[in-house]
């Protein structure tokens, strides 16, 4: 039977967070022991993904900046988890003072975390809930109140949408999303893959083992599959590539670590 | 950022740009800015691979530089003080070098190029050695301070987020415990909840109603509620849930009520498992259908019994011959009773529907009692007529026995009011195997077969046979042909002379219709006039007789040669009575033949009076009054209401051949005499005339006349003939033939 909306959602720390591990990987002290266990774990299998977070960073820094250049001053970034530094809200309020940033998470705890650090910034806002239910996210009050679709919006899928499953039907999520932007819109979006990078296919099933124990499956897709979700939207130039060759701000290649171009990031235009 | 130097406020160097230096100060100030450039590039590579700085190398790099800058004026200021390297510490951790293992990497650096590239140009090699050693126990030290401030923050506001987490999980849990509970309580189904070993645990406040109070639930087993119409899987299917083989069903059961009555349910049962999967708990839910089931049972008994008897109908009958008859069902044999009750209608005409609903009661209940066996079944088809039904009979005596029980049964009299009531019936019997027979072909074989009891004079029984069947004049046929008899023209009048006692001459005629059957010969009224009336085809035939005999009354007088009206005596059904058209009808008759009203005489039954009241009587009186002759026919066959002569609309009584056959041979009955001259007598005081059928001596002829009788009718003067033989009496007498 379905949860109905208005039950609680359970708070088992005991699980491992992928929100928390991520903050890990960052360096951040925002975790727990169960969440740095799964995070080493994974680390020992493929040591290089904290580079690849990094990396997720720098690129949604960079697009921040992009979309705040194309005259963009909303944002609506789903999956935010925890926030550390280098945060959507700081890169375009620091680029556009009152842009508007609305985060989602359906982790408890990363809510309430974001809830905290947003105090007294009237421009940001969190919502709880599920990148599964787009309709949550776009009735949610807090969108109501901060975003108008009506105009242009960036929407960040970073490093989210390789936690829905198939069987969620990630596709329908993001189009159901589009379908409520305003042309002009942009998507960005990063995703986990096992495809171009220096990452083997038995590395990235070890990764995925680890994250079975997790509050989420981590599912790599081939660069098709990933190119797949911008449909209704203008790939922007480079097109759908490893993280750090989106936009560069050193020239290409320049002291990168390796493991940095794991997975795939790309922006997207609506007509 | 870059605007001012880290650390030392008070140092008092300014960067580049500065205006009014000399040339040495300018070259002095550019070697130490490039060498800081130097340093803070050679630091930034080191540091830049290790930490998690989401800002760009060149950031990073422009970072560095102040940080540089404060070592570099650490390094050279008098006196001495290390402690801006602490910040230096601090500063790395906040822009995210939060790995301990980048702290040799910042250290080695510091070591190795400070004191080369920004060389502080008044201190020996030695002291610049030391003072440069010192600053980076500081930068450690403010590196590990900070590192520590940073992860206590963190894990405490994340510690906090997670506090605060659990506190709304747990406000909203209880809220939605509150509606659960809200949902759970006020349910219109009744809920339960209870282990996997039945031991009932939550019942909400609908589910104790229907069981009559929480005390005759609580406490108990699922298991304990067993009741004997439990459908045969309801067991086996808790079972199957309790072991964790299946997640849910749905059955319709009863439970007992306090009162020992059932409590008839819609359950759903549902197995309920921990998020890990292992089955925990059953949840039933249960809906009361305790009424719904007694109404569908209600109607379904109102739709498969008789009111009346409270005996199967036709429709359940019917059900269960078909089911007896349709292959597979392993009947092999059946055996079938078909009764009708012998002059019943009489009893109902006479006595009144409501005796006649007593007597069929009786009869019911005698019935009921005939049939010995579960496979037996005694059902009322409709009327007077009953059927037995005996499935895979033994033998044929089996169902001969069952006839010869239930002749038996009817060879008391029933007593009613009083009364004593004969009854008989006549059985038509069917027996053999269920071959390839349809219900209806078994039914009217048995009713052929009735028929033929009856015409053997009733109280009896027969047993069908193909022959017999093929011969018999049936219902069923006559009633299928009827519709299409008239249009075809199969039916003809025949004229029985009224003789006028006075004198001996022709009055009339009673007009009496034949149907000329195409298979079975020339059929009297009686046996087709019943089915017209049943089937209300008797209102078009009626009609056709009235205008036939009108017809031919009109032509009798254009030719009688005495110039005296002729007159003609139609018969009324009771059917006919009680037509909304009849007067009009009546009426539009007269005016299209021009016959005179007073020459036609409409006779109606005693019986169909019986019980009529002013409103039913109203077509009679306007007949009158348009001067048609209303008869009382078959006067004395019931159980005639004297007193009803003083106002029904009549001006002659037909008196029954019964009163008469006492004075059909000399010396006659005197006892008869002195009734039929009792009659005649109160008939003449109230103004009406009499007529006597069934005249077939002379001696009855002469002493009708002498009593005063004013016509008659029978066989000493005329049978019913063809028009043209009105005239022509035979003067037969029965008793000297």
């Amino acid at each position: 039977m379905e949860r109905p909306a208005w039950a609680p959602q359970g708070i088992d720390l005991s699980v491992p967070s992928v929100s928390r591990i991520y903050d890990y990987y960052l360096g951040g002290s925002h975790n727990f022991e169960v969440d740095r266990e799964a995070a080493r774990q994974a680390m020992e299998i493929f040591p290089g993904l904290p580079k690849i977070m990094q990396a997720n960073r720098a690129f949604m820094r960079r697009a921040v900046r992009y979309a705040v250049d194309q005259g963009i001053t909303q944002f609506l970034d789903i999956g935010s988890g925890i926030p550390t530094f280098g945060n959507v809200h700081e890169v375009a309020q620091a680029a556009s003072p009152g842009a508007r940033v609305l985060y989602v998470d359906s982790d408890p705890v990363a809510v309430a975390h974001s809830r905290a650090v947003l105090e007294g910034n009237p421009t940001a806002r969190i919502a709880a809930a599920d990148l599964r239910t787009p309709k949550d996210i776009l009735t949610s009050p807090e969108a109501t109140e901060l975003l108008d679709f009506d105009r242009p919006v960036a929407l960040l899928l970073v490093a989210v949408l390789h936690f829905l499953a198939d069987e969620d039907d990630p596709a329908a999520a993001v189009a159901e999303l589009r379908d409520a932007l305003a042309p002009g819109s942009l998507l960005v979006l990063t995703h986990a893959s096992t495809e171009g990078g220096p990452i083997s296919p038995e590395q990235g099933g070890g990764v995925q083992g680890v994250y079975r124990k997790a509050s989420s499956p981590l599912i790599m897709r081939t660069r098709a599959e990933v190119a797949a979700f911008f449909e209704g939207f203008e790939l922007i130039e480079p097109g759908l590539v490893p993280m750090p060759d989106w936009h560069p701000d050193t020239p290409a290649g320049h002291e990168e670590d390796p493991a940095a171009f794991v997975g795939f990031a790309g922006v997207g235009l609506k007509a | 950022m870059t605007s001012q130097p880290a650390g030392t406020g008070d140092s008092g160097l300014h960067l580049a740009g500065g205006t009014g230096q000399d040339a040495t100060g300018d070259t002095a100030l550019d070697a130490r800015a490039d060498g800081l450039r130097r340093f803070a590039t050679i630091w930034s590579r080191a540091i830049y691979p290790a930490t998690a700085t989401s800002m760009t190398r060149a950031e990073f790099e422009e970072y560095l530089l102040p940080l540089a800058r404060g070592l570099d004026e650490a390094l050279r200021a008098t006196p001495f003080d290390p402690r801006p390297a602490f910040e230096v510490g601090s500063a790395l951790v906040a822009a995210h070098c939060t790995d301990p293992e980048v702290l040799p990497s910042i250290l080695r650096v510091v070591d190795a190029y400070l004191v080369l590239y920004c060389p502080p140009e008044d201190l020996p090699a030695d002291e610049s050695r030391s003072r440069c050693a010192r600053l980076q126990h500081a930068i450690a030290a403010g590196f590990a301070r900070a590192l520590v401030e940073r992860t206590r923050y963190e894990q405490e506001a994340i510690s906090r987020a997670a506090i605060s987490a659990r506190a709304e999980a747990e406000t909203a849990l209880q809220a939605s415990e509150a509606r659960f509970r809200a949902v759970f309580e006020g349910a219109a189904v009744g809920i339960g909840i209870a282990d996997l070993d039945g031991r009932i645990l939550e019942l909400n406040g609908a589910l104790t109603q229907m069981f009559g109070g929480e005390h005759h639930v609580r406490n108990r087993n699922v298991s304990d509620f067993v009741h004997p119409d439990d459908g045969a899987d309801v067991w086996g299917l808790y079972g199957e849930l309790v072991r964790g083989e299946r997640d849910d069903y749905r059955i319709t059961k009863p439970y007992y009520r306090p009162d020992g009555t059932a409590l008839w349910t819609n359950l759903s049962v549902s197995l309920l498992r921990d998020s890990s999967g292992v089955p925990q708990y059953q949840l039933a839910l249960m809906e009361d259908i305790t009424e719904a089931r007694l109404l569908t049972e209600r109607l379904r008994h109102e739709a498969t019994h008789d009111t009346l008897t409270g005996l199967p109908n036709r429709a359940l009958f019917f059900e269960r011959l078909e089911q007896a008859l349709s292959p597979g069902t392993g009947t092999e044999r059946l055996g079938l009773c078909y009764l009708d009750l012998d002059g019943f209608k009489a009893v109902n005409d006479s006595l009144g529907h409501a005796v006649g609903d007593r007597l069929l009661v009786a009869v019911a209940e005698r019935l009921q009692a005939c049939v010995t066996a579960p496979d037996q079944l005694v059902a009322r088809i409709g009327g007077d007529e009953f059927a037995a039904l005996i499935v895979d009979p033994a033998t044929q005596g089996e169902v001969t026995d069952l006839a010869d029980r239930i002749l038996a049964a009817l060879s008391t009299t029933v007593r009613l009011d009083g009364r004593e009531l004969p009854v008989h019936g006549s059985i038509g019997i069917v027996e053999g195997p269920t071959g390839t027979r349809g219900a209806a072909d078994v039914l009217r074989s048995a009713d052929i077969t009735m028929y033929r009891a009856k015409a053997a004079g009733g109280n009896r029984y027969e047993v069908a046979d193909p022959d017999s069947d093929a011969r018999a004049i049936t219902r069923h046929g006559l009633t299928n042909r009827l519709p299409t008899a008239l249009e075809r023209g199969e039916f003809f009048i025949e004229y029985q002379p009224l003789i006028r006692l006075a004198d001996g001459s022709v009055q009339g005629a009673e007009a009496l219709v034949r149907w000329c059957h195409p298979l079975h010969g020339v059929l009297g009224p009686d046996q087709f006039i019943p089915l017209a009336e049943s089937t209300g085809q008797i209102v078009p035939l009626g009609r056709w007789v009235l205008q036939e005999s009108a017809r031919q009354a009109r032509e009798w007088q254009r030719r009688s040669a005495d110039g005296l009206p002729v007159r003609v005596n139609v018969n009324l059904s009771p059917c006919q009575l009680y037509h909304p058209g009849l007067v009009d009808e009546v009426a539009a008759v007269l005016e299209e033949t021009g016959l005179d009203p007073t020459a036609l005489c409409l006779e109606v039954t005693e019986s169909a009076l019986i019980g009529a009241d002013e409103d039913a009587l109203k077509p009679l009186r306007r007949l009158v009054d348009l001067g048609v002759d209303i008869a009382l026919d078959d006067f004395g066959t019931g159980y005639s209401n004297l007193s009803s002569l003083r106002w029904l609309p009549i001006s002659n009584l037909k008196l029954d051949r019964a009163f008469t056959r006492g004075i059909r041979q000399h010396p006659a009955d005197p006892v008869d005499l002195k009734i039929v001259e009792g009659i005649v007598s109160l008939a003449h005081t109230l103004g009406l005339t009499v007529t006597v059928e069934g005249v077939e001596t002379r001696t009855q002829a002469e002493h009708l006349g002498l009593l005063g009788c004013d016509t008659a009718q029978g066989w000493y003067y005329a049978r019913p003939g063809p028009p043209d033989h009105l005239h022509t009496l035979t003067l037969c007498d029965a008793m000297s033939a």
